[in-house]
């Protein structure tokens, strides 16, 4: 199958470069599939996973935390201003991050709903993508 | 002149003295090139960035952005970055000047940094907010904290214009205070249009609607880094000298003290040979 390149970059770090076969992205109006030749296009992410194959055809996956995704002529990148691969993911520090979140959103008298809503959904994607549940 | 003892132990504090700024100065250089390397890797992101706003202007003016609006300089607010421990030069000095030579009646500062929310809170400085502890462990969460911060006051109109004063990493040898300003954005000419069939999802106003505050996030990141790597090069600088000092003064002290050593053996000498005399 045909490859092409895929770069995932962070304020902090770049953390994928090299081929793929396909990535699949949560795109902010619905997930979507990307492969070789794809039109250019420049999309939002929401809080998600992302997946992709690597042309052996192993698959990878990263928590992102919403960002960018730009494919043209050249491949793919996606800019996210956090994103963790599955096995580097810190499942303790997911948990009681959730936690707290859900705390947050019980207590009535918060002002900042958006944030802890957010908050819940990138503890709870970062949990499902290293499959902790 | 000084006596045996008092000099003896001169030189042996200002050995350990020696010891300690030495080590603090391997230490800042390791530190040093781990700031570096972080500049370096925040590159790639940055050239992304621009990329992505290059191709949103061709669909939509970025200026219609709220973040772009001029109100007049009425209110300002400056976002000092200093650091949060000392012995490193000039390096808080100079961009705290920096920052309070520009400081009007009206206008309030957010510190970033202990050092700088010391210096103004010592002056007539109205400090809006202060972040510290942020570079024991330096994370992009802690740099949109701080935008997120400012980018509130501006949105809530109860500032009018937001500079960034930091010092920026020139080379390890000079650091150089900078007073940029971050809010309203100011517009970069977009060179050549995409030609390209471009795809945008959901729309090219949502996309620039993510797009404007990220850029905001990572002009303080940027900030953050620089004067990061700043500090680790200015105490490293400062260190060096002070163990060259102390090397300098332990020469001075080690030749009084043989002088001295030498004078009381003399002296002794002559009282035995007095002696021998005598008895002779």
């Amino acid at each position: 199958m045909a490859t092409f390149q895929l770069d995932i970059v962070t304020p902090e770090k770049t953390i994928y470069s090299g081929d793929v076969e396909q990535v699949q992205a949560p795109g902010a109006d619905g997930g979507f599939g990307v492969l070789a030749r794809h039109q250019p296009m420049l999309a939002a992410l929401a809080i998600g996973q992302v997946v992709f194959t690597q042309a052996d055809g192993t698959n990878h996956k990263l928590a992102v935390s919403g960002g960018f995704a730009n494919v043209s002529g050249d491949g793919m990148t996606v800019l996210a201003e956090t994103a963790e691969m599955a096995q580097e993911i810190d499942i303790e520090r997911a948990r009681v991050a959730r936690d707290r979140a859900r705390s947050r959103l019980s207590d009535r008298g918060q002002v900042d709903m958006d944030r802890a809503q957010a908050a819940l959904s990138r503890a709870t994607w970062r949990l499902r993508t290293c499959g902790a549940e | 002149m000084a006596n045996l003892r008092e000099l003896r132990t001169r030189v042996s504090s200002i050995k350990n003295i020696q010891r300690v700024t030495n080590a603090m100065q391997l230490v800042a250089a390791a530190r040093m090139r781990r700031a570096q390397e972080a500049i370096t890797s925040a590159r790639p992101y940055a050239q992304q960035l621009d990329r992505v706003l290059q191709q949103l202007s061709g669909s939509v003016d970025p200026s219609s952005h709220p973040l772009f609006l001029d109100r007049g300089d009425a209110r300002t607010v400056y976002v000092v970055v200093s650091s949060d421990r000392g012995l490193c030069g000039g390096f808080n000095t100079n961009v705290c000047r920096a920052g309070f030579g520009s400081v009007q009646a009206d206008d309030s500062v957010v510190t970033v940094g202990r050092k700088a929310r010391n210096f103004f809170g010592n002056r007539n400085v109205t400090v809006a907010n202060d972040h510290a502890d942020v570079f024991r462990e330096l994370s992009f969460a802690q740099a949109v904290t701080i935008a997120d911060d400012v980018k509130s006051r501006f949105l809530a109109g109860t500032v009018d214009r937001v500079f960034l004063v930091y010092n920026e990493f020139v080379s390890v040898a000079t650091q150089q205070p900078v007073v940029e300003q971050l809010l309203p954005i100011v517009p970069k000419e977009v060179e050549g249009s995409n030609s390209e069939e471009y795809l945008f999802e959901p729309s090219p106003e949502v996309l620039l609607d993510t797009l404007v505050p990220r850029h905001v996030n990572f002009q303080v990141w940027r900030a953050l880094l620089e004067s990061n790597a700043g500090e680790q090069a200015s105490r490293m600088r400062a260190m060096d000298n002070a163990t060259k000092n102390a090397g300098e003064l332990i020469e001075d002290l080690t030749r009084e003290m043989n002088k001295e050593r030498q004078a009381s053996i003399t002296l002794e000498l002559m009282d035995i040979i007095g002696g021998a005399e005598a008895v002779a």
